[in-house]
């Protein structure tokens, strides 16, 4: 059966979520073998064989935290060469999207971004794409090459699927490109405790409706009463109420997730396109003909300030 | 001498309008609107206070895009980009994100740079990664997805936010920088930007003057293959409350019976 490389996201050798979908849907295709990077790089082999990967080729160097993209896309080129995989799939996070990009074009081949699906196909995988705010939907495959293919996190379940993860250790040289971009200086989040915005379940988001910075705590609190994320709408992010890192929409996040509350959100295109494919939407406006309506499952029209915290207290007391 | 800063801009569909496929998979841009991508007006900005704090600078708007793609160059130049190129090719049609960054780094390398300006993406395709493939193209440093940017003395700074950490990056001219909406407000154009955009030069090449085969680019030469397009279904209507002081409740009673709480 052919081989497919995964490449590893984590932190320090802790595998994030997304990856642990890549080997779900790289299974479709034939047999995970995962690449791991930087430091904590051999720490990852437990989790990724727990959840498929045959081979785990690692590598550890300086260069990976020092210099920008460049030294991971040498690894990745040299594990292509290594294993010549049916295809390569890559997380779909900003670095991802620019590491898997510059393979191709090294490597010849095309690139697709941003699956939310994969399947195999007769011609090569077969990748399904939400586009124009999530209007459409397409499938796409590479016609050139080895599929290079990044996807988004919540695209496939995370299943068990125990295999060797046999750890190998992965000889990179890397070209002199590598030290091109320096990373001078490099300032950790502050963690939240809450779950990724990306890779949430649940996500509680707040909009210029919320009315202030302080206000936030509102939406926080909802969140932590579900376990959720919490989202910012454009509005809010540039009154300086919320972190741009959690903006929801076009030119912030995409979310997909099971669940996803809108409070004081009116639904602007610019908002829709980042929201618009989770499984189920709530939203709490004040306003009726808000176009977010359009979109829910369930809505509220009412103050989100009396609204909010009385759904934040039913959900604790029926919790327990 | 003189800075020369080539700022990568592209002609979509508006974002607001009714964007939909043509019949060869390709975005239809003949039925709605186009503008310069929103997002590239923050690349054409940051480019502009750069050249401002330069001695001497010039910069160059360029784009690849049919014949009402000129309408993203005149926007850019009436913001107060110098001058601009268009590449125009009939044989263009359909080239994919590989293909346009083959047009562009041939373009650009023709132009003479020392600094490339790119959004963060665009608003229609939103792939954001020709900026990426336009540094491996070009041989130059990428110092992409900047939420502030400056450069001094033959080396370009700034600062990338990322999910997990905000780094400082640097490196050495000639580079390809991207910016984010983060960067800084775009200027609008002054009556006396638009009308001094009228006089400024727009130059056209086509693929010839690139040495660019038809092969290489257009739907032939694409590297993926779009099977077919859907519209996503519309989401079946939903149940809107009024809020009558339960409305909380009843939320949390829809959530409970999806099992969410």
């Amino acid at each position: 059966m052919a081989e497919v490389l995964v490449y590893v996201d984590h932190v320090d050798g802790a595998v994030r979520k997304p990856t642990l979908e890549l080997l779900t849907l790289a299974r479709r295709i034939g047999e995970p073998v995962a690449v791991a990077l930087g430091n904590g790089a051999a720490d990852t082999a437990a989790t990724l064989a727990e959840h498929g990967a045959t081979r785990v080729l690692t590598h550890d160097a300086a260069e990976y935290a020092d210099y920008l993209v460049v030294p991971k896309v040498d690894a990745l080129q040299a594990a292509h060469e290594a294993v010549s995989p049916a295809a390569v799939l890559v997380p779909s996070s900003a670095e991802g999207k620019e590491i898997a990009a510059r393979l191709a074009l090294r490597i010849g081949s095309g690139i697709i971004t941003d699956a939310i699906d994969l399947e195999a196909g007769d011609e090569g995988p077969v990748a399904t794409q939400s586009v124009f705010a999530a209007s459409f939907t397409t499938k796409s495959r590479v016609s050139k090459g080895t599929p290079v293919i990044t996807v988004k996190p919540n695209s496939a379940a995370v299943e068990a699927a125990p295999a060797a993860g046999a750890v190998e250790a992965l000889s990179v040289t890397f070209s002199d490109k590598a030290t091109g971009t320096k990373v001078t200086g490099r300032t950790a989040r502050e963690s939240t405790g809450r779950p990724e915005l990306t890779e949430a379940a649940i996500v509680v988001s707040g909009g210029r409706g919320v009315g202030g910075a302080e206000n936030f705590a509102l939406i926080e609190a909802l969140a932590d009463s579900l376990g959720a994320a919490v989202g910012a709408s454009r509005a809010a992010v540039d009154a300086g109420w919320y972190p741009h890192t959690n903006q929801v929409g076009q030119t912030g996040k995409s979310v997909s997730p099971q669940l996803y509350i809108a409070s004081g959100i009116s639904g602007a295109i610019q908002h829709r396109a980042g929201m618009q494919t989770s499984k189920t939407i709530v939203a709490v406006n004040k306003d009726p003909e808000a176009p977010i309506f359009e979109l829910v499952d369930y809505g509220v029209v009412g103050d989100l300030f009396d609204v909010v915290p009385q759904l934040t207290e039913e959900i604790k007391s029926r919790k327990g | 001498m003189s800075l020369r800063i080539v700022v990568t801009v592209k002609y979509v569909p508006d974002a607001t309008g009714d964007r939909h496929f043509a019949d060869d998979l390709t975005v239809d841009r003949d039925d709605v609107d186009g503008l310069l991508s929103e997002l590239d007006e923050y690349a054409v900005e940051q480019a502009l206070q750069i050249a401002e704090d330069a001695d001497d600078a010039e910069v160059t708007v360029l784009t690849v895009g049919p014949e009402d793609a000129k309408d993203a160059l005149r926007k850019a130049l009436s913001m107060g980009a110098d001058k601009a190129i268009h590449v125009e090719d009939d044989d263009l049609h359909g080239t994919d994100a590989i293909g346009t960054s083959l047009v562009l780094a041939k373009a650009i390398e023709k132009a003479g740079y020392d600094l490339v300006i790119s959004g963060m993406a665009s608003t229609d395709g939103t792939m954001g990664v020709v900026p990426a493939l336009l540094a491996e193209r070009l041989g130059v440093p990428q110092v992409t997805l900047l939420s502030e940017v400056s450069v001094e003395d033959g080396t370009v700074k700034g600062r990338r936010d990322g999910d997990a950490a905000s780094e400082q990056l640097e490196a050495s001219l000639p580079a390809v920088v991207s910016v984010t909406d983060q960067s800084g407000e775009a200027r609008y154009p002054s009556f006396k930007g638009i009308m001094a955009a009228k006089k400024k030069p727009v130059e056209s090449w086509d693929l010839s003057d690139l040495d660019i085969e038809a092969e290489e680019v257009g739907l032939d030469g694409a590297y993926t293959t779009v099977d077919g397009a859907a519209e996503r279904p519309a989401r079946t209507a939903g149940t809107i409350v009024k809020d009558e002081g339960e409305g909380g409740k009843q939320l949390a009673e829809f959530l409970a019976s999806q099992k969410f709480i």
